[in-house]
Formats: structure tokens, C-alpha cells, sequence
């Protein structure tokens, strides 16, 4: 079976949960194909048929396209516009009539007649800087690839015909490749492009087969018929496995089959612990499709929706209407649990391609969040009024990210107020009594937290940039990436310092950063007294039993002793001594 | 310019947010394929084949610019206007 060959392990983004193991099915949509076109003359009295063979080969590749559409699924009927885009281009000038030029005037074949015109329309796409219209070569390439294949009479991988159980390997896959992925035949996919945001990434959710994308060169490290397996949880693809490396996976897979089933049983009931504390876990969610696996999940309510989606891969700032009808849908499907907005967090980490006014030295430190949205009232008043607009439609909180300094919290209070009088004025329905929060991500507001919990609702501590800017550590430099310590006592000191104010005070405090949804920090969480933790869904059932099986009673004695500790290492070793037993034999999914 | 070639030209301006994109300008092809003679878009100077989606996304136009819209024949003039009311409408969007 792996006829010598070692293992291979290969690591990319994890597309969709599960483990499957199977056959590799390579299917060749990428255009190196296209590479090996041979170039060769046609004699001047053979052109015109020539020419008839391309025009031949496009009307098939077509037909063949628009057999597709007719087949994609009524759950999938969104993405068939992009298949519709597609049926035009084949046709199109620059495409089809350039090809035929090429041919007849150069007399050579049709392949490579086709392969010089594509090269000439990338050209022609190279220099334009807006990153949607550059992104459309992508769909030029699959239309003249469907072509290509129709003239070298390489049979077409029909994706929809494939009668094995097999693992799909791909460069990457169209829309119209996921469209006819039939659910019964394929056991999962796995990528060379594609990250979190693609859209296959989105499809590949929707199918909730597993699936690792990104994987760079899946196809090149991969042949027809090898054993893969793919762990979609953690993004791994192991080639050619070792007969213990199947049995390993084979348990996980059936663990984690066994431990969906057990955990969905009680995922929807409310997490509380031994001694009868309640926790309520909330998800964090970026795409309004995902509150429907929130909601799997067994989600308390949303406890941070991140709204930059809707900034980015396009031209310009979205309307307030567009707005409006994504947040409703969230805040409707969630009623009467709570929604969490936060409120735009780009520049930064997220660079807006259309509102790039400078280059920034350390954008980390720069105009981003609430400082870029106060500088821009009229794209902040957008947001804010679509944000209330959807409050009238279920429970909405609103926190505002990367507060800073007092007046800044009191600013964008004012900018709440303005938006809603303005919808007052226009007569609109809106909920004026949300709840505010302020993001904790700064160091010097946790140190002011007592005097903006005189202005707030509730706190959010943002974990990742807390600890960034805490450390002073870039986790996204290799370097120093190992020093970012969510553990540090610096860090666990800041939280206490929180929950402290939060309680003396009055108001709520919600922790979503990363720190939130691994088990192994809980004890130190419920320690200090969280009550609210947001984490990515699929963490959520994990948390919730783990909560249950913990006394909180418990981790108020030990968190005497973890502020003893000196180092994170220490804390971290002290965790996993007491409670390391707590959370056996876990999937480790939330990694 | 004289009258005649004037009433063969309209300048409307991109209203959809996401800007002249591929859907909007297949739509935008489709109604100019149907035109006996040439039809055109043209921004900043630079006139494109109105009849080629692959074409019209070269112009890379966002919502606010402005384009003038260009058949080559008097008997186009009913497709010069359904572009212009496919522009005006924001591609139906």
C-alpha cells in the first residue's frame, strides 16, 4: 500500500471539521496543464478548420458548463451567478475572437493560439490595483482552462460523475468544481490555494465535509490513489500513512464522530459547574452564516460578531442598508439571545484596499479600530445606525474596539447618541437602551477601567491584542512568536484587575479573546471570577463540558497559589498538574 | 462635434457599490452585443469594447465615475439607451 514511500505529513489551514481517510482523486484544475502546450504551425489551407476545432471545443466546454448550472443544488443557488459570469466569457472579445485572430494569423494551433491570449488578458490585468477587479483572472483562467481541456481532449474531470469514495486533491477548486461535489460520493477535499476567508472555505463549511486548504502543493506531493488522510481540525494532511498512523486517526476520527453525537446531546443546555455556577458561552463569529453553527453549537448568544467582512474584497465602503439587512439576519436567527456587535476594527491586521491613505511604520499601533472610525464619522455613523436599526429586531449589545483613553469611550458614546437621533429624526425603528461596551485591549485600559466603568455597560477583554500589546510581542514574527505568553503573570494580573473593577462596580465582564475557549485556562478563569467567555463555536460544547465538570469552589484556592508563580511556564505546569486530569482524551479541536 | 455624433454618446455615472464588477458588466455585454454595429465605454480617455466583459473590467471602474457610453450607428440608439438605464439602475442590483 505505500509501496515503500515514507510518510508525509502536510500542514495548511483547516477548511471544515472531521477526519477522513481515503483514496487521493487528483483532478487538474489548475492551468499548469497549459504549460506543456506545444506549439505548431497549421498549414494556410487546414486554418480555417483550425479554427472550427476551437470554436468546437468552446461550444462543448459550454454546454458542458451550463449542464453544471442547471445541476447545482437549491442550497448552493448563491454561488451559480459566478457560473453565469462565466458562461459570458466564453464568448467574449477578448477571449474567443482574440484566440481565432491568433490562429489565422499566425497560423499556428488552436492551444497555443488560446494559451497566448489568456497570457495577453493577464498582462492586461497585471497593472490594475484594485484587488477585486485583479482577483477576475482567476475566473478568465477557469473559463479558457474548461477550454483547454475540450481541445487537448483530456477528459474533463467531471466531478459530479466520480463513483468512487474518494478524497478530492485539488490546486484549487471553482465554484463550479465545489457546486458538484456530491456528498455521498466525496469524504473530503483538501487544496492547494485557499485560506480562511475563500470562498471555498466558505463552501467547504456549508458541505461540512472535512477539508485542509492552503496546503501550497498538495497536488505535487500527492498521486492518484495514494492514502490521505485529512484532519480538518487541525489543517494536517498525512501522505502515504504508517499502518499506526491510520489506527491513530481511525480512533480520532470515530472519537470525534462519538464525541459529536455526545457532546450535541447537551450542548444546548446551560454550563454550570458542580457548586452551581453558570457560565454563559458565547461564539465568536465573523460571516453571518455562521450564527446558524453558533446555534449548533449551543451558543448562550453571540459574544463577539466581527464586522470587517463587509469592508473587505470590495471597492467601497458598504451602505448602511447592506449593513443593516447582514446585522438583522444575525440579531433575528440569535433573538432573544444576545448579539455582541463590535464595531469596525480595520487597519491594522485587516488593511481596507480602497481607503489606504498611507503607508503606516507599525500599523499595530496606528489608526485602526475606534481611532480610524472617529476620524471617519460619516463611515462610523453608517455602521452605527444599521448596528441600532438591527437592535430593533432582538437583543443587541454594541462595544467599540481598541478604546484607549476616556474621552475616546465618551467620544464614541457621543457618536452612538448622534446616530441615534438621526434615526429618530427619520422616523426609524431602533432600540435606544443597547448595551456599550468597551473592548479591554489596551494596558492602559485596564489601568483606567474605573473610570470608564462609569461610562460602559459592560468590559470585553480582547485577549490576543491585550497580550500583544502587554508583551510588546508581534505573534505573527516568527522570532518572537513563542514569547507570547497568554499565561504571563503580567497578563493574568490584568484580567484580575478587571473583574475586580467590573464587580465593584456593576458591570459585566465578557472575556473573547483566544485565551477563552481552551479548557486548560478555565480553572484560572473561573479562579478569577469570569462569568462570560466568547470563543470560536466548535470550542463551544468543549467548554461547556468542561465547565460542568469543574467546581468553582475549587479554583478560588488555587488561584492563590497560580499568584504565586513567577513565570508563565510555572503557572502553565501548575494547571496541568491540578486539573490536567479534568480534560482527558479531548479532541484537540479548538488548536 | 457635431450634432449628429452628440446624440450617439451618453455619460451616465456608476451608482452600485461594488462599482462596475464582472456580473454588472456580463449584464452591461450582453445588452451591447445585441447592437449591429460597435458599442463602447469610455473613461478617462480610454475607450473599451463594450461587447467584451473581459474588457470593460480593464477599466477598473468604481461607484462615482463617470463613463460615457458610445454606439457607432443611429440604428443603435435603443441599446445605447438600455445601457444607459442598466447604468443608471445600478445593474439591477
Amino acid at each position: 500500500m505505500t509501496d515503500g514511500r515514507n510518510e508525509i505529513k502536510l500542514v495548511g489551514v483547516a477548511g471544515s471539521p472531521g477526519i477522513c481517510i481515503g483514496k487521493a482523486y487528483l483532478i487538474d484544475t489548475d492551468m499548469s496543464g497549459v504549460e506543456v502546450v506545444e506549439k505548431y504551425f497549421i498549414d494556410s489551407k487546414n486554418i480555417s478548420w483550425e479554427v472550427n476545432r476551437f470554436k468546437a471545443a468552446v461550444k462543448k466546454a459550454k454546454d458542458e458548463l451550463s449542464a453544471i448550472i442547471k445541476n447545482v443544488p437549491d442550497d448552493l443557488q448563491d454561488h451559480v451567478h459566478i457560473l453565469e459570469t462565466h458562461m459570458v466569457m466564453f464568448k467574449d472579445k477578448m477571449l474567443y475572437g482574440k484566440t481565432i485572430e491568433t490562429i489565422e494569423n499566425e497560423q499556428v494551433n488552436a492551444e497555443w493560439a488560446l494559451k497566448k491570449t489568456v497570457a495577453d488578458v493577464r498582462e492586461m490585468f497585471r497593472d490594475i490595483a484594485d484587488p477585486y477587479i485583479k482577483g477576475r483572472v482567476t475566473d478568465i483562467a477557469h473559463v479558457s482552462n474548461r477550454i483547454m481541456q475540450q481541445l487537448l481532449g483530456t477528459t474533463t474531470v467531471d466531478i459530479g460523475k466520480i463513483d468512487k469514495r474518494v478524497i478530492l486533491v485539488a490546486h484549487d477548486l471553482s465554484p463550479a468544481d465545489t457546486s458538484q461535489i456530491q456528498l455521498d460520493k466525496i469524504k473530503g477535499f483538501v487544496t492547494d490555494r485557499g485560506g480562511r476567508t475563500s470562498h471555498t472555505a466558505i463552501i467547504a463549511k456549508t458541505l461540512d465535509i472535512p477539508s485542509v486548504l492552503g496546503l501550497e502543493n498538495a497536488t505535487k506531493m500527492i498521486r492518484n490513489d495514494d492514502i490521505i488522510i485529512v484532519d480538518g481540525e487541525s489543517g494536517i494532511v498525512i501522505v502515504n500513512p504508517t499502518d499506526e498512523s491510520i489506527i491513530k486517526y481511525q480512533n480520532r476520527g470515530q472519537e470525534y464522530e462519538a464525541y459529536k453525537i455526545d457532546v450535541a446531546k447537551s450542548s444546548h443546555l446551560p454550563a454550570q459547574t458542580v457548586d452551581g455556577v453558570s457560565v454563559k458561552v458565547l461564539a465568536n463569529i465573523e460571516l453571518p452564516a455562521e450564527t446558524g453553527h453558533a446555534k449548533e453549537y449551543g451558543a448562550d448568544g453571540i459574544g463577539l460578531f466581527r464586522t470587517e467582512f463587509l469592508y473587505l474584497s470590495r471597492k467601497e465602503f458598504p451602505t448602511e442598508e447592506e449593513l443593516f439587512s447582514e446585522y438583522r439576519k444575525v440579531v433575528e436567527n440569535m433573538a432573544p439571545k444576545p448579539v455582541t456587535i463590535r464595531t469596525l476594527d480595520i487597519n491594522g491586521d485587516k488593511v481596507v484596499a480602497y481607503d489606504q491613505t498611507e503607508e503606516e511604520a507599525n500599523p499595530a499601533l496606528g489608526l485602526r479600530a475606534i481611532r480610524f472610525c472617529l476620524k471617519r464619522p460619516e463611515v462610523f455613523q453608517t455602521q452605527l445606525r444599521a448596528i441600532l436599526r438591527a437592535s430593533a429586531f432582538g437583543n443587541v449589545k454594541v462595544m467599540f474596539p481598541l478604546i484607549s483613553a476616556y474621552e475616546e469611550m465618551v467620544q464614541a458614546r457621543d457618536a452612538l447618541d448622534t446616530a441615534a437621533d438621526s434615526l429618530k429624526k427619520d422616523g426609524v425603528e431602533y432600540n435606544r437602551d443597547i448595551e456599550v461596551g468597551a473592548m479591554i485591549e489596551v494596558p492602559a485600559t485596564v489601568i483606567i477601567a474605573d473610570m470608564l466603568a462609569d461610562i460602559v455597560d459592560f468590559f470585553s477583554i480582547g485577549t490576543n491584542d491585550l497580550v500583544q500589546y502587554s508583551l510588546a510581542i508581534d505573534r505573527g514574527n516568527r522570532q518572537v512568536a513563542h514569547l507570547f505568553q497568554t499565561l504571563h503573570p503580567a497578563v493574568i494580573r490584568m484580567i484580575r484587575q478587571v473583574i475586580e473593577v467590573g464587580k465593584s462596580k456593576g458591570v459585566d465582564v465578557v472575556m473573547c479573546g483566544e485565551m477563552a475557549g481552551f479548557p486548560i485556562n478555565l480553572p484560572i478563569l473561573l479562579g478569577l471570577g469570569l462569568e462570560r467567555l466568547s470563543m470560536n463555536p466548535p470550542a463551544i460544547p468543549i467548554m461547556k463540558n468542561a465547565v460542568r465538570s469543574m467546581k468553582a469552589g475549587d479554583t478560588k484556592s488555587f488561584m492563590e497559589e497560580v499568584f504565586t508563580k513567577n513565570t508563565a511556564a510555572q503557572i502553565s505546569d501548575l494547571v496541568h498538574q491540578r486539573f490536567g486530569d479534568l480534560f482527558p482524551s479531548l479532541p484537540d479541536i479548538t488548536q | 462635434m457635431d450634432d449628429s455624433t452628440h446624440t450617439l454618446e451618453k455619460t451616465v455615472s456608476i451608482v452600485n457599490d461594488l462599482g462596475l464588477h464582472a456580473r454588472a458588466a456580463a449584464k452591461l455585454a450582453a445588452v451591447a452585443g445585441r447592437a449591429g454595429g460597435g458599442a463602447w465605454l469610455i473613461s478617462n480617455g480610454h475607450a473599451v469594447d463594450a461587447t467584451s466583459v473581459i474588457d470593460i473590467l480593464t477599466l477598473a471602474c468604481s461607484r462615482g465615475m463617470t463613463v460615457t457610453l458610445k454606439v457607432d450607428s443611429a440604428d443603435d440608439l435603443h441599446i445605447l439607451e438600455e445601457m444607459a438605464v442598466l447604468v443608471n439602475n445600478g445593474f439591477g442590483e
